[in-house]
C-alpha cells in the first residue's frame, strides 16, 4: 500500500512540475492541482498507514502501546485540500479572465506590464 | 506567562472586515469604519508591544490544549514588533485608501478585503506553530490575490497571473517542507521542533527540509534567483496596495526566515553560505535593476529586493551584532518601502504620470510635500543621522568580525546604487523644469482641502515614524538588541512556550 502511494505521489509531482513548465494556462492550472495533491499524499504518507489501528486507547490501558495511525496528518491533509481547492477556484477564475482579455492561451503573451513605461 | 491579549490584533482586523461586510456598497461608511478598526488595530499592538518590551514574553493555547499538542499563539519582541509596524502601516494605508482608491473598487469590496490581508499578517506574526503559519500565509496570499486583480485592467491580470503561480508554488514547497518536518519529529510546534530537531540522527534530511523551507521563503521573500514575480507585478495595483505589498508581503517571507532558522534549522557553514550568496546576489541583482528602470513604482520595486539582500546576507553571519543590524534595518525598512508606494501614488496625483521623463518641477510647485518626500528618500539612502545609517553599522560592523568582505562589498554597492538612484529621482521628478502641459495632469490642486489632508497625511505620518526611528535611534537599538538576544538565545522563548 505504502509503495504504491509513494509511486503515485512521485508521478504527480513530477507530472505537477512538467505541466508548470509549460507555456499553455490550462496545463499551467493541471499542473498546480497535480502538484498540490502530491504534497497532499506525502502528507497522508507520513502518519503510519496501517489497518485496523485507530490512535484509540483501549478502556484498561493508560497510553498506546501499539502501532497506531497518527491522526494528524489526516487533519492536516483536510485543511490543505479546503486551501487548494480556494486557492484552484481562483484561479481558474483569474485565468478565464486573462483568456477573455488577451485571447490566447499562450503564457508567453502576458508581457504588457513589462512593455507599459519601461 | 499566559494571556489572551495576543489574538486582539488578529480579532479586530476580523471584526472589522465582517462589520465592513455588512455595510456592503456603502463606500462613506466602508472608509469610516476601515480608519477606526485600523486605528483599535494600533492602539492594541501598542500595548500589547509595550508589555512584552518590559516583560516576560506571553503566549496562548488555543482552546486550552498544552503547548506542544494544541496551536499555541506566542508573543515575543520580534513577533509584536512586527505586529506593531504592520498596525502601523495599517492606518497609513486605510486613510491613504479612503481618497487613493477608486470608488469601483471600494464598491467591490476593497476595505474588507484589505482587513482580511492584515489579519493574516498578524496571525502570522504571533503563531508558534509551524502548520499554523502555513494557514495564515494562506490567508495572506488569497487577500492579496484579490487585492491585486480588483479593478481587472489587463496589465494588472497580467501580473497576477505571475504573481499567483509562484505564490502557489511556494506554498506547495513550504507545505512539503512541513510535511517532511513532522514526519522526521512529530510535531509541529516550532517550539517543541527546536528540541526535537537535535535528536534527527540523519543530518542531511534536516539539511534537505531545511531547502524546501529556503526556496518556499525565498519565493515568498523574492529572493535572488527567484524574484522576477516581484517586479512583474507590484507596479500594476493601486498605490495603496502596492503600500502594503511592498512594505509587509515580503516581510513576512524573511519573518518565517528569521524564526525557521533561528529556531529550527541552526545554519551550518553550508547553509551560511548558501544565504550568503542568496543575499548578495539579491543586493546586486535588485540595485542594477532598479537603475535602468524609468518608471517610479518599477524603481521601487526593485530596490525592495536589493534591500532584503542585506536582511538575509546579515542572517547569514549569524553573530548577534548581525542580528541586530538586520532587526533594526527591517524596523526602518518596512515603513519606508510602505510611503514610497505612497510617495509615487501623490506623485501620480500631482502630475498624471510615474514615468521619469514625464515627471518635474515638484519642489517648485509644492515645497512643502517635496521636502517631506525629501526626509523619506534620505532616510533610505542611509544619510546620518536619518533611520537608513544606523543598522548599516552593525552590519559592517559585523562583516568585520566574521571578516566576511564579500557581504561588505554588497552593501556599499546596494547602499551607492541607492544613492545615485534618490539622487536621480530627486533631480528628476522635484528639480527638472516641469513639462508644459503639467497643469493640464494636476488632479490634485483642484481637490477639496480635506481630500487634499487625507492624502497628505498618511505620508507626513509614515515620514514622521521614519523621523523618530532615525532621531530616536537609541530605543530602537534597545529593542533589536533585546530581539537579537532572543534570536542568539531562543531558551526564553522555548521555556515561555513549553511551560509545564
Amino acid at each position: 500500500m505504502e509503495l504504491l502511494l509513494v509511486i503515485t505521489m512521485g508521478c504527480l509531482y513530477a507530472a505537477g512540475v512538467y505541466l508548470i513548465l509549460k507555456r499553455s494556462m490550462v496545463r499551467l492550472l493541471l499542473g498546480i492541482i497535480l502538484l498540490g495533491n502530491g504534497t497532499n499524499i506525502l502528507i497522508f504518507l507520513l502518519g503510519n498507514i496501517v489497518k485496523g489501528h485507530p490512535p484509540v486507547i483501549a478502556g484498561e490501558l493508560q497510553s498506546l502501546t501499539d502501532v497506531y495511525s497518527d491522526p494528524i496528518p489526516q487533519a492536516l491533509i483536510l485543511t490543505a485540500i479546503v486551501i487548494s481547492f480556494g486557492l484552484t477556484s481562483f484561479a481558474i477564475v483569474l485565468l478565464k479572465r486573462v483568456y477573455a482579455i488577451i485571447q490566447t492561451d499562450d503564457l508567453d503573451n502576458l508581457n504588457t506590464p513589462e512593455e507599459e513605461d519601461i | 506567562m499566559i494571556s489572551h491579549i495576543i489574538i486582539a490584533p488578529v480579532l479586530v482586523h476580523l471584526f472589522t472586515a465582517i462589520v465592513l461586510l455588512a455595510f456592503w456598497e456603502k463606500i462613506l461608511a466602508h472608509r469610516i469604519i476601515s480608519i477606526v478598526g485600523s486605528l483599535l488595530g494600533l492602539i492594541i499592538s501598542v500595548r500589547l508591544f509595550t508589555r512584552v518590551l518590559n516583560g516576560p514574553i506571553l503566549t496562548m493555547n488555543a482552546a486550552n490544549w498544552d503547548a506542544p499538542f494544541g496551536i499555541v499563539f506566542v508573543g515575543d519582541l520580534m513577533s509584536t514588533t512586527f505586529v506593531l509596524l504592520t498596525s502601523i502601516v495599517a492606518l497609513a494605508v486605510s486613510i491613504y485608501s479612503a481618497t487613493g482608491v477608486s470608488k469601483g473598487r471600494i464598491r467591490y469590496g476593497y476595505f474588507p478585503i484589505f482587513h482580511f490581508l492584515i489579519l493574516g499578517l498578524n496571525g502570522a506574526f504571533l503563531t508558534g506553530d509551524i502548520f499554523n503559519l502555513y494557514v495564515w500565509f494562506e490567508v495572506i496570499i488569497i487577500s492579496s490575490f484579490v487585492l491585486l486583480t480588483i479593478g481587472g485592467r489587463k496589465p494588472q491580470l497580467e501580473g497576477a497571473v505571475k504573481y499567483m503561480t509562484l505564490n502557489i508554488l511556494a506554498s506547495t514547497f513550504f507545505l512539503t517542507g512541513i510535511a517532511i518536518l513532522y514526519g522526521i519529529t512529530g510535531t509541529l510546534n516550532i517550539a517543541d521542533l527546536s528540541q526535537k530537531i537535535l535528536l534527527v540522527e540523519k543530518r542531511a534530511i534536516v539539511n534537505m527540509t531545511a531547502m524546501f523551507f529556503v526556496i518556499g521563503f525565498g519565493i515568498k521573500s523574492a529572493l535572488f534567483p527567484l524574484y522576477f514575480w516581484l517586479p512583474s507585478s507590484y507596479h500594476t495595483p493601486p498605490s495603496a496596495v502596492a503600500a502594503v505589498f511592498g512594505g509587509l508581503l515580503t516581510k513576512v517571507g524573511i519573518y518565517g526566515f528569521l524564526r525557521v532558522f533561528t529556531l529550527i534549522f541552526i545554519p551550518d557553514d553550508f547553509i551560511q553560505l548558501l544565504l550568503m550568496g542568496i543575499g548578495v546576489m539579491t543586493i546586486i541583482t535588485g540595485s542594477f535593476g532598479a537603475v535602468i528602470k524609468n518608471n517610479l513604482r518599477r524603481i521601487f520595486s526593485y530596490l525592495i529586493l536589493c534591500h532584503l539582500g542585506f536582511v538575509i546576507g546579515g542572517l547569514a553571519l549569524f553573530t548577534e551584532i548581525a542580528f541586530i543590524g538586520l532587526i533594526f534595518y527591517l524596523i526602518h525598512d518596512i515603513i519606508i518601502k510602505s510611503n514610497l508606494f505612497l510617495m509615487a501614488g501623490l506623485i501620480r496625483q500631482l502630475r498624471g504620470s510615474m514615468d521619469l521623463s514625464r515627471l518635474g518641477g515638484i519642489y517648485g510647485q509644492y515645497p512643502k510635500i517635496s521636502l517631506m518626500m525629501a526626509v523619506v528618500l534620505f532616510s533610505l539612502a542611509g544619510i546620518p543621522p536619518l533611520s537608513g545609517f544606523w543598522p548599516k553599522i552593525y552590519l559592517f560592523d559585523a562583516g568585520y568580525q566574521s571578516s566576511n568582505y564579500f557581504f561588505i562589498c554588497g552593501i556599499i554597492i546596494g547602499s551607492f546604487i541607492t544613492l545615485y538612484l534618490m539622487a536621480k529621482i530627486w533631480s528628476e521628478v522635484f528639480w527638472k523644469d516641469p513639462k508644459e502641459e503639467a497643469n493640464s495632469l494636476d488632479h490634485f490642486a483642484p481637490m477639496p482641502l480635506f481630500r487634499k489632508a487625507l492624502l497628505v497625511f498618511p505620508i507626513a505620518f509614515l515620514a514622521g515614524v521614519t523621523l523618530m526611528i532615525g532621531l530616536n535611534a537609541e530605543f530602537i537599538i534597545q529593542v533589536a538588541s533585546k530581539i537579537a538576544g532572543e534570536m542568539a538565545d531562543p531558551t526564553p522563548y522555548i521555556e515561555a512556550v513549553l511551560v509545564k
